[in-house]
């Protein structure tokens, strides 16, 4: 057992690191250094540069096109990236559709899909829940019919997370109603120009708009964007959904969390002193840092298990379960510290970027709508319940 | 509405403190102050002395004996007699058996078991839970077999708080083997002397005896000890058991135990100074003084609809859950505030009236054994999952 | 980076399971509670011939060049099975101090006998108003020819009824919660002036209050040097706490999977019980909880070694602050879903709760550590 890097190790931190610093543009940087929202730009920026460096997909297995890192390697990545200010990479193609084409696609799928996906061409969006399917998503009723060599889609997805934006969606459909609901399910790939398809926008708490429903009227989908068998996509959805999991304890970006938490503690002031020095505070932020400090841990032992050939099993929804409180406490905290300020809205410097001046000290306005827009994280992905169930059943047998 | 008192109950109020102040023995005052266990003698003695005043059945109506209190007057009795340190009164005879007598038993038995009540020259016990038989008390399987004019029980009972001090049993019995579990059930009354009743003692963790399992080999029980109609013992034991959680959120108790914390943050020493100065501590009493205050107004609001002509609902769950998780939360910072002096375990301290001088202040032998064995409060009475499950089915309607 | 363990330490862990495997079930260890000495000779000689007592120290010292490691396997399985012989006050702490601070003479006399099992010691560093700050010491030591006279009170002082020797942390100079000032001394067990009173813990370990009256010592008693004796202790503190923290999450594995198979089993309403969602998702819950203390445990161990004591110190409060936490968040869980059977004495869970519960309050609770992990971590 150890916790030091190899001296190869601690040069590819370096190599990571030194082109992070030279290729993320200073206005990325700067955004994601205060909080504020980027936009569909923004990602496609950075993404583009991981790409032609061949990082973007650095989850994936050299033959496939990927770097294949080690887990250390990951674990180092992921890191050096979020110290570095990087915007987190959206998963929907890289570490969603992406391993389920190169796992079940047929070649002529993986020759179409992968290089745009690892060179971030084309944006995904993933359509698995529905008005009637959120937790209990295999009740699913978004129809595909067969016609010759296209299916017709009708139905409705919701839920759709920067779906706006998207060129493709990666959808779970119904093509047989007769079948057991897991059997007659089916994995389809679908173009967002296609004639049929509508986007609507779902207002968030916060007034953000990141969420949308997508209908599906008479949309015509090629045969050829089958992945898998047709009945055969409860298996991908599956394998998407553990993958999903593992990713999201965010926990790099939850250590830039907490020193971003304790340089506004710094920032602010109660009786005269820095709210840092307020004891009972202070201890809240301490308390926080230990839970990330387990939660990093407990991902540590995971990623030495893969590295010593061991799947990840269903505890990692553990990982899932902690890493969304760790999120939501944060920007509670973030919020507690700001205090009265925490109440004025400003929509325009919140979504806008725009010039208008703040209200308070510059990360004020943001507290609160991050507040309550966290509270999604415990929400989305399996909720926190489901994955409480999943472990209970898969894991302690009850 | 009002909070104020009445001249009138301010005068009932200083007559309980005068006349608690002359009967309650100074040995057994000190032990509730110090955390001491009881002896049956402490119970009797108290007991006794409230029964020739006609106040031990306090909460009856002038009818059966009882002083014929208004609620403003019970929930001053009550706070008085804790404050002063008296005992709480053992429920099982003034607060189960003798309503369930007067409410469901004949004239006869009304005479007969009573007055022994309201004296106190009788100790009750409770004989419903059974191995099989806890949460899910319809289960239960003792027998009684009539036999002319007796019942021949067999069986056993388990948790029996206090069997071992008792004179007379009440029990649920199972009459009816072939009806459906809650309609062959019978209560009946049973005196421990009785051939065929055998007591073992449990021992709890902190080493003390308080429960036991009690043991029925052919025992024989005279018809007229049965209290209702055979079959129909299950009415009596669902009035019993909401009866029984009005008063188990003990309030009065768990506001001498803030003021006893209070007391011994005092005393104990921090860094050269008291722990009472330890913002940290001091705002972990804080807190729970609140929960304690939040609680007092819940039980003040159902009392008011009592006194209105109201009955109280099932939401009387709710005070049994917070009352127990309070009076643990109390047990727990009462040993937090020991510190390193709460390892010692002393039985002699707690149970015997030994000439032993603590180790450590005087209130640290109790302070472990007492937070252990407090866990129980969220068991018994219908275990706080349980009260739960009454809330979500019959408030909730879920 | 690697987390896993070599070939060699899954041996040890092996060897540790066996031993609890043999001498641990649940009605041995009451029987070994309920004797005079709360613990086994024979278990203690043990653990000598496996190379327990000295796997820890140094080659040099006459151990066996491990670590904070293999301290956390072995303790790890004491928990499992609530092992009552003394290896903490006797190897961790004393053995660990000795190790550290002691002199050439005082390791050959004192630490090699450890190692064989013929000597143990216990610490003594607690007084009334200490509470959890290890310089809050009023025991004064005073210059007497060419030794020191000890006098004054000690607490809690696990397995000092049968210690060869005892560590003493004295103050000889400064007054009060100064860190100068305290020096240690290795004490004989039965020296004159020392008067004992002996008890048992909660949680069924042995334990004095000690009163020493001018007890003289010779200048060799000296541990360490004069003054300086406070970081010795914090470090050795600091290490214990690992080792606890060890042992604590094999109470949590074990105090778990009794529950699991208590829900599985136990029927209430015509099904086992762990079929109701609460008591599912409050299971899940306790098994995340030791999930993150056994982290936790893992990060401290293989920190507790680092050259910055700041890092060692961080180290130590934040898994003593989880363990706490998660300890409590089991403790309570399992008894709660045992019911009635929870609180009595007759099963493991009742016994498992009571000693993590006594974890949480030795050497600092969690409220303490995170104090102490805040003012750490904030001031950088
Ligand atoms: C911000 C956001 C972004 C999202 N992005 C996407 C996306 O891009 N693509 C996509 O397909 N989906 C997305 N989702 C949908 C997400 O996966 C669902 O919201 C989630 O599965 C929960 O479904 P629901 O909202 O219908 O809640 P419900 O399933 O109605 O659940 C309501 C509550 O009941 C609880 N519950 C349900 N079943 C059980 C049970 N068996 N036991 C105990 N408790 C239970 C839940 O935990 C929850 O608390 C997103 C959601 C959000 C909030
Ligand atoms: C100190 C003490 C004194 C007592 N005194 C008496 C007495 O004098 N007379 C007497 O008759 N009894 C007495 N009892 C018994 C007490 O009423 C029972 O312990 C209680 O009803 C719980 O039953 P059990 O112990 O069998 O636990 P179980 O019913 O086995 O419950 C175990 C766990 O499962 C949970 N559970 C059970 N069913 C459900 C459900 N449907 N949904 C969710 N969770 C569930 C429980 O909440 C608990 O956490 C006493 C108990 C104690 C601890």
């Amino acid at each position: 057992m150890d916790l030091a890097f190899t001296a190869d190790e601690q040069k590819f931190a370096a190599d990571v690191r030194a082109f992070v610093r030279a290729n993320l543009a200073p206005d990325i940087r700067d955004k994601v250094k205060n909080g504020k929202h980027l936009i569909r730009d923004d990602y496609m920026r950075w993404q583009q540069a991981l790409g032609r460096q061949g990082w973007l997909v650095y989850t994936w297995p050299k033959k496939h096109g990927g770097p294949g890192f080690t887990p250390a390697q990951r674990y180092i990545f992921e890191n050096v990236c979020a110290e570095e200010y990087a915007p987190g990479i959206i998963p929907f193609g890289t570490k969603m559709v992406g391993p389920v084409i190169y796992t079940f696609g047929t070649d002529e799928q993986k020759t179409k899909f992968l290089p745009a996906i690892r060179e971030s061409t084309v944006w995904w969006c993933q359509g698995y829940s529905e008005p009637g399917s959120g937790s209990d998503l295999a009740s699913l009723r978004t129809r595909a019919e067969r016609r010759g060599d296209h299916y017709v889609v009708n139905g409705s997805k919701t839920w759709n997370t920067m779906g706006h934006w998207a060129d493709w969606i990666f959808c779970l459909v119904r093509t047989d109603p007769k079948a057991k609901p897991q059997e007659g399910i089916s994995f389809l790939l679908i173009d967002m120009k296609t004639p049929g398809i509508t986007v609507k926008p779902i207002i968030m708490m916060d007034g953000g708009h990141e969420v949308n429903e997508v209908f599906f009227d008479n949309v015509e989908v090629p045969v050829a964007n089958l992945v898998g068998k047709e009945n055969g996509g409860w298996t991908c959805a599956k394998f998407l959904l553990a993958n999903e999991r593992l990713g999201i304890a965010a926990v790099p970006q939850s250590k830039r969390g907490v020193e971003a938490l304790k340089g506004i503690a710094r920032a602010e002031h109660e009786d005269g002193k820095p709210l840092i020095e307020n004891q009972a505070f202070a201890e809240k932020i301490a308390d926080l840092e230990i839970q990330v400090t387990a939660l990093e841990y407990t991902e540590l032992r995971v990623l030495s298990q893969m590295a010593h050939g061991g799947q990840p099993g269903p505890e990692v929804s553990g990982l899932k379960i902690r890493g969304s409180e760790i999120q939501q406490r944060i920007t509670e905290l973030t919020m507690e510290a700001v205090g009265e300020y925490a109440a004025p809205y400003l929509p325009s410097l919140v979504w806008h970027g725009s010039n208008e001046e703040p209200v308070g000290p510059a990360y004020a306005h943001q507290a609160a709508p991050r507040y309550f827009n966290t509270r999604k994280t415990t929400i989305y992905g399996g909720s926190n319940e489901i994955q409480k169930g999943i472990i209970s059943k898969m894991v302690l047998g009850l | 509405m009002d909070l104020a008192l009445k001249p009138d109950h301010q005068t009932f109020a200083d007559e309980i403190r005068a006349f608690t102040r002359g009967n309650l023995s100074p040995a057994t005052k000190a032990k509730t102050f110090s955390g001491k266990h009881y002896d049956r003698d402490d119970h009797v003695h108290w007991q006794k002395a409230l029964g020739r005043q006609g106040w031990l059945a306090y909460t009856w109506p002038k009818k059966y004996g009882g002083p014929g209190f208004d609620v403003t007057q019970r929930f001053l009795f009550e706070n008085v007699l804790a404050e002063e340190g008296a005992p709480r009164i053992i429920p099982f005879g003034v607060k189960m058996v003798g309503p369930v007598i007067y409410t469901f038993g004949t004239d006869e038995q009304k005479e007969r078991f009573l007055p022994g009540i309201r004296t106190s020259k009788v100790s009750w016990c409770q004989g419903y839970s059974e191995p099989g038989a806890g949460s899910d008390l319809a289960n239960l399987r003792t027998r009684a077999v009539r036999e002319g004019d007796h019942y021949v029980v067999n069986g056993q009972k388990t948790w029996t708080s206090f069997a071992h001090w008792a004179d007379w049993i009440f029990c649920l019995v199972r009459t009816d083997p072939a009806a459906k579990p809650q309609e062959g059930i019978s209560f009946l009354l049973i005196d421990m002397k009785t051939p065929g009743v055998t007591v073992r003692p449990i021992t709890m963790l902190d080493g003390a005896h308080h429960v036991n399992d009690v043991f029925f080999d052919n025992v024989k029980v005279p018809v007229t000890n049965r209290i209702g109609k055979e079959g129909e013992g299950w009415t009596c034991a669902k009035f019993l058991l909401a009866n029984e959680r009005l008063g188990i959120a003990e309030v009065p108790a768990s506001k001498r135990g803030v003021r006893s914390l209070r007391d011994i943050a005092q005393v104990e020493p921090l860094n050269g100074g008291r722990l009472a100065d330890d913002p940290a501590f001091a705002a972990q009493i804080a807190d729970i003084d609140l929960q304690v205050q939040a609680l007092e107004m819940s039980e003040l609001r159902v009392l008011s609809t009592m006194a209105m002509g109201g009955a109280p609902g099932p939401e009387v769950s709710t005070l049994k859950i917070r009352g127990s998780e309070i009076q643990q939360r109390i047990a727990e910072l009462a040993m937090e505030a020991v510190g390193e002096y709460a390892q010692p375990y002393q039985p002699g301290m707690l149970f015997q009236d030994t000439n032993e001088t603590p180790v450590g202040l005087d209130h640290a032998p109790p302070a472990a054994p007492r937070y252990f064995n407090f866990r129980k409060t969220s068991i018994y009475g219908g275990s706080n999952e349980i009260q739960k499950n009454i809330v979500s089915k019959m408030v909730l309607g879920l | 980076m690697d987390l896993s363990l070599s070939d060699e330490q899954k041996q040890l862990q092996e060897a540790a399971e066996r031993f609890v495997r043999d001498k641990y079930p649940f009605d041995s260890r009451r029987k070994i509670a309920a004797t005079d000495r709360g613990w086994l000779p024979e278990n203690w000689a043990q653990m000598a011939e496996l190379g327990w007592l000295g796997m820890a120290f140094s080659e040099e010292d006459g151990g066996y060049g491990g670590g904070p490691i293999e301290t956390m396997i072995v303790m790890e399985q004491f928990g499992k099975g609530l092992v009552l012989e003394p290896f903490v006050p006797t190897v961790v702490l004393g053995g660990g101090m000795i190790g550290r601070a002691g002199s050439k003479a005082q390791k050959e006399a004192l630490l090699a006998p450890m190692i064989e099992g013929k000597k143990q010691f216990a610490f003594a560093w607690l007084e009334r108003q200490s509470r959890y700050n290890l310089a809050d010491v009023s025991l004064k030591a005073t210059k007497e020819g060419n030794g020191w006279s000890l006098s004054g009170h000690k607490g809690v002082v696990y397995n000092a009824p049968v210690a060869d020797n005892i560590i003493v942390l004295a103050r000889t100079a400064g007054a009060g919660r100064e860190q100068k000032g305290l020096t240690l001394f290795v004490v004989d067990g039965k020296a004159k002036g020392i008067t004992r009173r002996d008890y048992p813990t909660q949680d069924a370990f042995r334990a004095s209050e000690l009163t020493f009256d001018k007890v003289s010592v010779g200048a060799d008693a000296l541990l360490g040097k004069v003054d300086e004796g406070f970081a010795v202790v914090e470090e050795a503190v600091d290490r214990t706490i690992v080792a606890l923290c060890a042992e604590a999450t094999g109470c949590m594995d074990a105090i778990n999977a009794a529950t699991l198979e208590y829900i599985k089993t136990r029927k209430q309403f015509g099904v086992p019980i762990g079929k109701f969602q609460v008591l599912q998702h409050r299971m899940v819950d306790c098994f995340t909880n030791a999930q993150e203390a056994r982290s936790m445990t893992l990060m401290a161990t293989l920190k507790i070694d680092d050259k910055d004591p700041i890092v060692r110190a961080k180290a130590a409060s934040g898994a003593k602050v989880q363990i706490g936490k998660s300890g409590k968040f089991c403790g309570q869980s399992a008894v709660q879903m045992h019911g009635g059977m929870g609180v009595t004495d007759e099963l493991s869970v009742s016994h498992y709760f009571k000693r993590l519960t006594m974890i949480d309050l030795m050497f600092g609770n969690q409220q303490h550590h995170l104090t102490r992990y805040s003012n750490l971590a904030m001031a950088a």
